[in-house]
């Protein structure tokens, strides 16, 4: 098992086996994606209530599922790292970082387009939103804090700490809804939370979630390479491989 | 279903398509950037193993 491990977790073997994997996560997302596009703006009958404004959902809820997934995923690859000191997972950390704030402000922005309509307002400090935000600032500070360090072990150290702490937020922006409901969030987001919604008008909504989560699957093997190539580059087998 | 009344999106429009417009814009983004960021690695490492050859010889 560990010396299994060893060889994967390896650079040279992780960056060949990254290379081979990513076109089983490349492909399947582009599908699904674009299924669950035509599904949620074609095929999926306009809500009862919020009429087609609420086709929104489908790309809106699968960002916010993203941009909190993405966040566990480097937290966790950043606790590995410290424990078991495996430089791969750091890189994987790394390398979700940018993607997950890419998501984390999709999921503002799409909410903020959905608000308006639905609301009347761009933006409210709710619970909900105001969390999001914090997320949107805990990437970004990670980031920022790797960038300041030219040492990328200490870079690795110093970040994963950060992203550790930050996890706490993750907890507190799926409860939110149910903690401060009763202060600002609008009846039309409750109503959609709860399943109420109809069962074939979920059917877009979980395939465009498979279709994110395999996109980033994809975006991480794509990422994690140029991230073993830069932290490898005094390594004898990337002198001799290319 | 006519096609007019597809774009018109029930008169939410402009509301539903920026927000997929704006997905498709933030997932292609991710798409450039982690190939750019590959190439980049990539070529920078060829360069360096280039140098040392020449440096070798």
């Amino acid at each position: 098992m560990w010396t299994w491990l060893h060889k994967f977790a390896s650079p040279p073997h992780a960056y060949r086996l990254l290379g081979r994997l990513a076109p089983w996560f490349g492909w399947p997302a582009l599908a699904l994606i674009l299924l669950a596009t035509w599904w949620g703006l074609v095929r999926a009958p306009a809500d009862y209530q919020q009429g087609d404004a609420f086709r929104i959902l489908y790309v809106h809820a699968p960002s916010a599922w993203m941009s909190m997934f993405i966040y566990v995923v480097m937290a966790v690859a950043a606790g590995i790292g410290l424990i078991w000191r495996i430089k791969l997972a750091h890189a994987a950390a790394a390398a979700s970082a940018a993607v997950g704030a890419s998501f984390t402000f999709l999921a503002l922005a799409t909410g903020s387009i959905w608000g308006k309509p639905m609301w009347g307002t761009w933006w409210v400090w709710d619970a909900r939103l105001t969390s999001e935000l914090i997320l949107l600032f805990l990437y970004f500070g990670y980031m920022a804090l790797r960038a300041s360090f030219d040492d990328p072990q200490r870079a690795d150290r110093a970040s994963a700490v950060l992203a550790i702490v930050g996890v706490i937020n993750v907890p507190i922006i799926h409860y939110s809804v149910e903690w401060w409901t009763t202060l600002h969030q609008p009846a039309s987001v409750t109503k959609l939370d709860k399943p109420s919604i109809a069962i074939e008008m979920l059917y877009p909504l979980f395939i465009m979630i498979v279709g994110f989560q395999l996109y980033y699957g994809w975006l991480l093997c794509r990422r994690l390479r140029a991230e073993i190539l830069r932290r490898e580059r005094n390594a004898t087998w990337l002198k001799e491989g290319l | 279903m006519d096609l007019q009344s597809f774009f018109n999106m029930g008169g939410y429009a402009e509301f539903v398509w920026s927000a997929y417009g704006l997905t498709a814009v933030v997932l292609v983004a991710n798409w450039v950037a982690a190939r750019r960021r590959e190439a980049e690695e990539l070529a920078s490492a060829r360069r360096r193993t280039q140098q040392l050859k020449e440096s070798r010889t």
